[in-house]
């Protein structure tokens, strides 16, 4: 073998990168822990809108959709399979069994690194503001409560 | 025919994963047993045919060089293009690896009415293969979202600008659509041009078409047929932290773009792509073009027995002495 302490060096920054996900769920300890869901107890609302199936895989195609709709075509309600009307909207409907988006939404989102950029610039209803700028934001006389009332 | 070789090859790939994973309790042969075993036979074929090209010497000092060698102080050399010491050959394998900067200067030759030959710079398949390579490797990075848990930051930062465009739900990726036009860019210039088209064998189209096949599976699972990517993090982070589990219905076409990928692993120390080691290798790029400083000795060289003067000497020195004869030693 010629040229040995290169060639070696090469294969093992080569094995090393290439087996990096086997070492760093090892290490990580947290690795097999998954998204761990609390599901909405609403009384008056068991069903949603469309089947697990469906929603888990394809929730946001439907919300999108949604907004075309409301957006461009004035169309407002939205039919379930089971024939039962729900108004398109996410900070309603959706929001409205699922009120904590950080034990639902946010769960799955995190563990499979989806960044969500929607309310980057649509703000949620105050009360569904969870984390640490909930305090400072739900303080009576924030002016970012003010602002946010004004806007819903 | 090559071509057709190769697309019914992978049909046949397709079809075997699609009819498999559809049998139930196949999922963990394909899910789990398939991918270990790719990457065993990834790994321990790389390291082989590496360690087995390492064993050839390298008989003769055999930089290409495109540049001016360092010879005397008042000739201007160029470092880069005809490196003369370690750092000037990092820095030209950097521009091999990175930027493929050979390709780079691809030249073509045409007859015009005249007739008239022509030769003239050709940058289309240096703009096919560095679109497609890069792609490639942002979308193998970008797949570490579904390997790591928790997810490195950097994987985050790359995946959001992947998506700097923001356009649709869930986003399109900018590579997604790069990495398949650079495919089919390649494919057609093997399918279109004659004379590319004479000297393509099987082994040209099929990794093309393999490429080309794992691309669409995972484009057509983020846009069109949407799989439960919670359930293909928990398959994937339990095959690197050996606790392998198969959650329930992921969906065939996961199943068709994992094996897909598998036979690519498998196939990969097989074939052409081995280029991925082998350009590090590459004896007309790694050596400084130093032959006027040091000399390169063949290490196929024999051993050759000499007889110095000293020897000599020392076994004539009383006759050399009665002679007359002049001597070193006394």
């Amino acid at each position: 073998m010629y040229d040995s302490g290169k060639i070696i060096a090469g294969l093992v920054i080569f094995i090393g990168l290439f087996t990096s996900p086997f070492w760093y769920d090892l290490a990580s300890g947290t690795a097999l822990q998954t998204p761990d869901l609390v599901l909405p107890t609403k009384a008056d609302q068991k069903q949603c809108v469309a089947s697990l199936e469906f929603m888990r895989r394809d929730h946001m195609a439907l919300l999108n959709d949604w907004r075309t709709q409301v957006v461009r075509d004035g169309i407002t309600y939205y039919k379930s399979a089971n024939g039962k009307e729900f108004e398109m909207r996410y900070t309603k409907t959706c929001l409205g069994c699922h009120t904590n988006t950080s034990q639902f939404c946010d769960q799955c989102h995190n563990y499979i690194g989806v960044t969500l950029y929607c309310l980057d610039c649509h703000n949620m209803p105050a009360t569904q503001i969870q984390g640490p700028m909930a305090a400072k934001i739900l303080n009576p006389n924030s002016e970012i409560l003010n602002k946010l009332q004004i806007q819903n | 025919m090559n071509a057709l070789f190769s697309l019914v090859a992978i049909i046949v790939i397709i079809a075997a994963a699609f009819l498999g994973a559809s049998v139930p309790h196949l999922d963990f042969l394909f899910g789990v047993v398939f991918p270990y075993a790719a990457i065993t036979v990834f790994l321990t074929g790389i390291v082989y045919r590496v360690i087995k090209w390492s064993t050839s010497p390298v008989p003769f000092h055999i930089p290409t060089v495109a540049g001016q060698q360092k010879s005397l102080p008042w000739i201007k050399d160029s470092p880069l293009e005809s490196p003369h010491n370690t750092w000037g050959v990092v820095g030209r394998m950097a521009l091999e690896i990175l930027f493929f900067r050979s390709l780079f200067r691809n030249t073509k030759m045409e007859m015009k009415n005249g007739p008239k030959l022509v030769y003239g710079s050709s940058k289309y398949l240096w703009l096919g293969a560095i679109v497609f390579h890069w792609s490639m490797l942002i979308i193998v990075l970008r797949h570490l979202r579904l390997f790591m848990q928790p997810i490195p930051s950097f994987v985050l930062g790359l995946d959001s600008l992947d998506g700097f465009f923001q356009v649709g739900l869930p986003g399109l990726y900018i590579t997604d659509v790069l990495i398949l036009s650079a495919l089919t860019f390649l494919i057609l210039r093997r399918l279109t041009v004659r004379r590319i088209r004479y000297i393509s064998l099987a082994a040209d189209y099929f990794p093309l078409f393999l490429l080309f096949s794992i691309a669409a599976t995972g484009v057509l699972m983020r846009y069109f047929f949407r799989i439960d990517l919670v359930n293909v993090k928990e398959l994937a982070v339990g095959l690197f932290s050996f606790h392998p589990v198969v959650p329930q219905g992921t969906g065939v076409l996961f199943y068709v773009h994992l094996f897909l990928v598998c036979t690519l692993l498998v196939y990969f120390p097989f074939s052409k792509l081995m280029h991925m080691p082998g350009i590090f290798l590459s004896p007309t790029r790694n050596l400084a073009n130093n032959s006027r400083m040091k000399r390169h000795v063949n290490p196929w060289n024999h051993p050759v027995r000499v007889h110095t003067y000293e020897e000599y000497e020392d076994e004539y020195r009383e006759k050399m002495k009665e002679a007359g004869l002049p001597l070193d030693k006394e």
